[in-house]
């Protein structure tokens, strides 16, 4: 395996009285799929919040290709190259495919030495089309607003902006739900596909399926803490399904 | 591994034909409304009247009613595609009124040539303006209150500072040669055996040729329509056009783009009072007076022209040549029901139905469609 770009250690957050994340470290390389498993409240969307930047960790570190960071807003962490692709998407209903991949960075037209700008809506059309025909998805047009999309079109719309910004880590939460099975595969196979030119995926999910249809590694929470660890080909469903409820646990007797 | 394109294309059924009309009438309906009404009063108002209604003259009157309504409009459409609103801009429209008839008057009184004075008037009522949005956007997006409740209670303080102001009554004593700025004009024609057009001043008249004369696009008409042109150029080409729609459609994702959303919000109310300041200014001009009335019967006025327009309410949708229909719907409707001595009140009953009916219009849409703009939350 080469060098991690991310790799998280030891890391804690606590909520008042409330551990939710607890003495939790991984990594991941480049080019991995990495699935993050666990039932509601096992912690992993407040580990992932902590690595994106939402919430400051009370404890542990945080490496990011080779550094020590610590993201004080999801900005930063956007700025260092780790996006978040949440299940609302966060795209704008109103606005078409360009627009939303360029939103906040808007391609633009310079005039009297800077003096007035106007939006180079041309060159962004062209620039989104290139960037989903590297993905190899093909809208018939990009010119319409995100609301009459379908939800799978919306997350590859929501991919695409990630990988034409260059993402260097993508963490995606929960992104099959609410498609329906065709488009689940789609959203898969742009998973793979992403794997294929090196940018490493969290997955975070409770759908086993989509779990070993593109993970390589599993990462299993409970109450806060990592229990296992696992290759994917290692484990199968019923196995990780008993992690996920407290029966196993690699990690209690150390503890 | 290639994806096969045709999963991710749109699994939308096809629109029918019918269908497909149906929803571009619903589109164009505004501007059919006004053709149609346009057609309407040309028809009848000889008929019942016998003057002409698209004469030069009156579709001048029409463009000078529309100037203070369609300014509030043009601001309020940035604002409402934002998804917040501004009751605030008919006080102040007022405050800046008497704000730039004072700066006006006062200047001029300490020797100030008038050309210079009309300026300072100019500032005035444009700054006086802003700062109220200023303080209304920075009490809106920093301290959250919602800008319904922000804009009202700004308005009564407003209120209190025009009628304050101009002493309970109306700005007087201007110099005479302001009427010439309110109320010359960019072209002149003259009709009869002697007539002509002339560009920027009209030849020496006396009596009766005077009353053949009519003014063509007056300086506060042609100030609002290069307003116009700004405001669609600042709507629709640049990233502040952008900014206003994303966050209006979806302000998480306009705060997790990294758009600076808080001062986007404080710059378009500064944007909207300004343009309000605008119109108060042109209406001192108008009238060589500053009026602490003039702006609060415009505020709805204004807002309905928005809303026939097809401006959303909720937000995100909306274009500037949308409010220039609404406004001159609601000015023709209004010019047209009063030459046909139709009593003044039907005005309001009809300009309110408009507004209902253009916004069922607008939710007509997805009925025409037959579903849901899918995953709407």
């Amino acid at each position: 395996m080469s060098d991690p770009i991310l790799s998280v250690r030891n890391l804690t957050k606590r909520f008042g009285g409330l551990t939710a994340v607890n003495d939790v470290s991984w990594e991941i390389a480049p080019g991995e799929v990495v699935a993050l498993l666990g039932d509601n409240g096992a912690g992993k969307s407040t580990l992932i919040k902590c690595v994106s930047g939402v919430h400051a960790p009370d404890d542990g570190e945080i490496w990011f290709e080779g550094q020590k960071r610590s993201f004080s807003k999801p900005l930063d962490a956007r700025g260092a190259g780790i996006e978040t692709i949440y299940q609302d998407l966060a795209l704008a209903q109103n606005l078409d495919v360009p627009a939303n991949i360029f939103l906040g960075r808007e391609l633009k037209h310079r005039y009297l030495g800077g003096l007035v700008k106007t939006m180079d809506d041309k060159s962004m059309l062209r620039e989104a089309r290139e960037g989903l025909k590297a993905l190899d998805i093909v809208f018939p047009r990009l010119t319409q607003p995100i609301e009459s999309l379908s939800g799978g079109q919306r997350q590859a719309v929501a991919i695409a902006r990630a990988v034409y910004w260059k993402a260097k880590l993508m963490i995606m939460d929960e992104p099959t739900n609410n498609l329906g099975v065709p488009e689940q595969q789609k959203v898969l196979e742009l998973i793979r596909k992403l794997k294929e030119q090196g940018t490493p995926v969290i997955l975070i999910t409770h759908v086993m399926p989509d779990v070993f249809a593109v993970a390589d590694r599993i990462i299993v929470m409970h109450r806060g803490r990592k229990v296992t660890e696992k290759r994917a080909a290692d484990t199968h469903a019923s196995e990780l399904v008993q992690y996920m409820v407290g029966a196993l646990d690699d990690y209690r007797t150390a503890a | 591994m290639a994806l096969s394109s045709d999963i991710l294309v749109s699994t939308e059924a096809p629109l029918t034909h019918i269908q497909r009309v149906l929803l571009t009438i619903s589109r164009l309906w505004a501007w059919l409304f006004l053709a149609l009404l346009i057609l309407f009063f040309v028809v009848t108002v000889p008929v019942f009247s016998g003057i002409s209604f698209l004469s030069v003259r009156n579709s001048q009157n029409i463009l000078v009613a529309i100037v203070p309504v369609l300014l509030l409009g043009l601001g309020q459409t940035f604002v409402i595609i934002s998804a917040g609103i501004d009751l605030s801009v008919g006080w102040v429209m007022s405050l800046a009124s008497v704000l730039s008839a004072l700066a006006l008057r006062n200047s001029f009184n300490a020797g100030a040539p008038l050309p210079l004075a009309v300026i300072l008037g100019l500032l005035a009522g444009v700054f006086g303006g802003g700062i109220v949005g200023l303080v209304n956007g920075l009490i809106i997006a920093k301290l959250k209150v919602p800008a319904f409740i922000v804009t009202l209670g700004s308005s009564f303080m407003v209120r209190g500072l025009a009628l304050l102001w101009s002493e309970n009554t109306t700005v007087v004593g201007l110099p005479d040669g302001v009427r010439a700025y309110g109320n010359e004009s960019l072209f002149y024609s003259i009709r009869g055996d002697h007539g002509g057009f002339y560009i920027f001043s009209p030849p020496p008249l006396t009596g009766d040729m005077l009353r053949q004369m009519d003014r063509i696009l007056s300086w506060p008409v042609v100030v609002t329509i290069l307003t116009v042109a700004f405001a669609m150029f600042l709507l629709h080409r640049t990233q502040f056009g952008r900014y206003t729609y994303a966050i209006g459609g979806n302000i998480q994702a306009a705060l997790r783009a990294g758009i600076p959303v808080d001062r986007h919000i404080i710059k378009i109310y500064t944007l909207s009072a300004a343009m309000a300041g605008l119109a108060g200014f042109l209406s001192t001009l108008q009238f060589t007076a500053g009026s602490a009335s003039i702006g609060d019967p415009l505020l709805l006025s204004s807002i309905a022209g928005v809303i026939i327009g097809g401006v959303s309410l909720f937000g995100g949708a909306g274009t500037i040549i949308g409010t220039v229909i609404g406004a001159l719907i609601i000015a023709v409707l209004t010019t047209g029901l009063v030459m046909l001595n139709v009593q003044a009140f039907w005005q309001f009953i009809v300009v309110g139905a408009v507004v209902i009916i253009a916004v069922l219009i607008d939710q007509s849409r997805d009925l025409i469609v037959g579903r849901f703009s899918g995953g709407r939350e």
